[in-house]
């Protein structure tokens, strides 16, 4: 497998980060752990974007993922790490086949509203489970890696690695997937439907595959989240989550892979500290952030690296 | 020579309004057809009732002797039949070139690859060769906004034509185009067509864009072929005069 610049640079970010993590404060090893879960749900609602649909629900697959871990350990004492993450992305990826057969009908606000609802409903029947702990939700137990169970102290950074190398092997894949024909179609879709199909191609499948391929990304997010905080609870799946990943998605922008990341990451540090410096109006300093981001760059945080970048490529072709 | 598309019997209802009326047509392979009539007149609704995008109220359409009544727009493009519309239908924040590389890329398989990437030198060179058939290769990286009307018409049209079809569908090619960009453009467009050997049906107001390409001319009235044959009796028609020409003579120019 050939690496591109981008992907040798993602791959050595990683590194250096996971490295990092090393001597690090274990308070930034747990925040840029949960930034680093919430990242890829945003990498699915960035990859949906890119085919011009804005979900207002991601938190569905976000909780999916994480109760489908939680459940996992609890009733079939799976703690193997891997193995829980892929029970997660694969019960994400069952459901999204089949409500994917329905949302890809709709466009717009009818698609965001329709997977709100899904999450809500998801949300409102957890609450009334008391198997699932209702509002409370339920602790997850301790994972092991291949028969390796890490010590109280060491859980966090190892888990840090691990989310760390997902990450960055994620978003390798979905840089690739971005520049393939049907991460192409995607955006085609998003530019003209219509053509598309004249194309001799069906809008609906592309956007199903994108759909499903997006709720199992978003999973793995959830999955991770539960494991690192070691709990779970229906609010996973409440609007208010959902809306913080668009949020997110928005302060990245779409024009990247790196974008969410790095968008997760500062999301994560703007909200910790303006809790810290206004405990009970932190959500107006996240409001007048978007708000600046949404007037200054409406192309999200990732336009000041494109922005850049583009005008070195111009003074280089003027040179 | 055989027939590529025939239409039986073929009517289209919105409500009250007749948009088609018993149209039935036969165009053999090869044949380059003109469709002229003034506004509201049906073209349009025929050309998406063959190309799939609305369904007969009833009647039969056959392409290679297959019905296509029911097919999706698509399924009939997948079967070879392709088209360009009145306003160019691209995807306006692409590149030129990576316009015709979706084109391409959904020409080559229903199923879009998840890791092959868009890019690959085959295919560009693939899309530099049509994009240099049609003369606007020196827009190759040019946003598709910030090209003039008359090479997104020719955008549009190569992008219909590079799944390689039997048959192609302009809807009127030279709309938004400047009088002195029409004669190019056409020339441009007739000349790759003939060397693909498509089979051309194009939907026109500009009678004398019409009369110099076409072998044959299906002149609409209110959703009934009023007269089908050679450009010179059907342009000589008298009841095509009044009702379609306007009483002007083909080269006086547009009519419509």
């Amino acid at each position: 497998m050939r690496l591109d610049k981008t992907e040798l640079i993602l791959l050595g970010v990683a590194a250096v980060l996971a490295i990092g993590g090393l001597i690090a404060p274990q308070w930034l090893v747990f925040l840029l752990t949960m930034a680093l879960a919430k990242s890829m749900v945003v990498q699915g609602v960035v990859m949906q974007m890119r085919a011009g649909l804005v979900t207002f629900g991601q938190g569905l697959y976000f909780c999916m993922g994480g109760y489908a871990v939680g459940m996992s350990g609890h009733f079939l004492a799976i703690s193997d790490l891997p193995s829980l993450l892929l029970i997660g992305v694969a019960a994400a990826v069952a459901l999204a086949m089949i409500l994917g057969l329905l949302m890809t009908r709709y466009r717009e606000i009818f698609f965001a509203m329709l997977s709100l609802a899904f999450s809500m409903i998801l949300y409102g029947m957890l609450v009334k489970s008391p198997a699932l702990g209702s509002t409370d939700g339920f602790n997850v137990k301790a994972w092991t890696l291949f028969g390796w169970s890490p010590a109280a102290g060491q859980a966090p950074l190892a888990l840090f690695v691990i989310i760390v190398a997902a990450s960055a092997v994620l978003a390798v894949l979905l840089h690739r997937y971005g520049r393939s024909s049907a991460g192409a179609m995607c955006e085609a879709i998003r530019e003209n439907e219509v053509r598309v199909e004249y194309l001799g191609q069906s809008p609906r499948w592309v956007l199903y595959m994108n759909y499903v391929a997006a709720a199992g990304v978003s999973a793995l997010g959830g999955g991770f989240m539960a494991l690192a905080a070691g709990h779970i609870d229906p609010e996973m799946a409440y609007w208010i989550t959902s809306g913080e990943f668009v949020f997110i998605a928005l302060l990245g922008g779409t024009a990247h892979v790196a974008a969410p990341i790095i968008a997760a990451i500062l999301f994560a540090v703007v909200r910790t500290y303006a809790i810290e410096l206004v405990p009970h109006s932190w959500q107006m300093i996240l409001g007048f952030t978007l708000l600046a981001i949404i007037v200054f760059l409406p192309k999200g945080l990732w336009s000041l690296f494109s922005g850049r970048a583009r005008a070195a490529k111009a003074v280089e072709a003027k040179v | 020579m055989s027939c590529i598309l025939e239409t039986r019997g073929l009517y289209k209802e919105f409500g009250a309004v007749t948009a088609a009326k018993n149209v039935n047509v036969s165009i053999s392979k090869g044949e380059v057809v003109g469709v002229i009539g003034s506004n509201g007149a049906g073209k349009t609704t025929f050309i998406n009732m063959v190309t799939g995008y609305l369904k007969p109220s009833r009647g039969e359409i056959l392409f290679n002797g297959q019905s296509i009544i029911g097919r999706t727009p698509r399924s009939i493009t997948r079967a070879g039949m392709a088209r360009s519309f009145q306003v160019a239908q691209l995807f306006p924040e692409l590149t030129v070139l990576d316009n015709l590389l979706i084109a391409l890329a959904a020409a080559e398989s229903p199923f879009p690859s998840l890791l092959r990437p868009l890019r690959n030198d085959e295919r560009i060179a693939r899309a530099e060769a049509i994009l240099g058939e049609f003369s606007i290769l020196a827009w190759r990286d040019s946003k598709v906004t910030a090209v003039p009307q008359g090479v997104r018409k020719l955008i549009d049209i190569a992008m219909a034509l590079i799944g390689d079809p039997q048959m192609l569908l302009l809807d009127e090619p030279t709309s938004g185009v400047s009088a002195e960009e029409k004669t190019q453009l056409m020339d441009t467009v007739m000349q790759v067509v003939s060397r693909h050997q498509v089979t051309v049906l194009f939907v026109e107001h500009d009678m004398d864009v019409v009369r110099r390409y076409v072998s044959r001319i299906l002149a609409f009235y209110s959703g009934e072929v009023l007269a089908d044959g050679p450009p010179q009796s059907v342009l000589a028609n008298a009841r095509v005069q009044e009702l379609v020409t306007g009483g002007q003579r083909a080269h006086k120019g547009a009519t419509a």
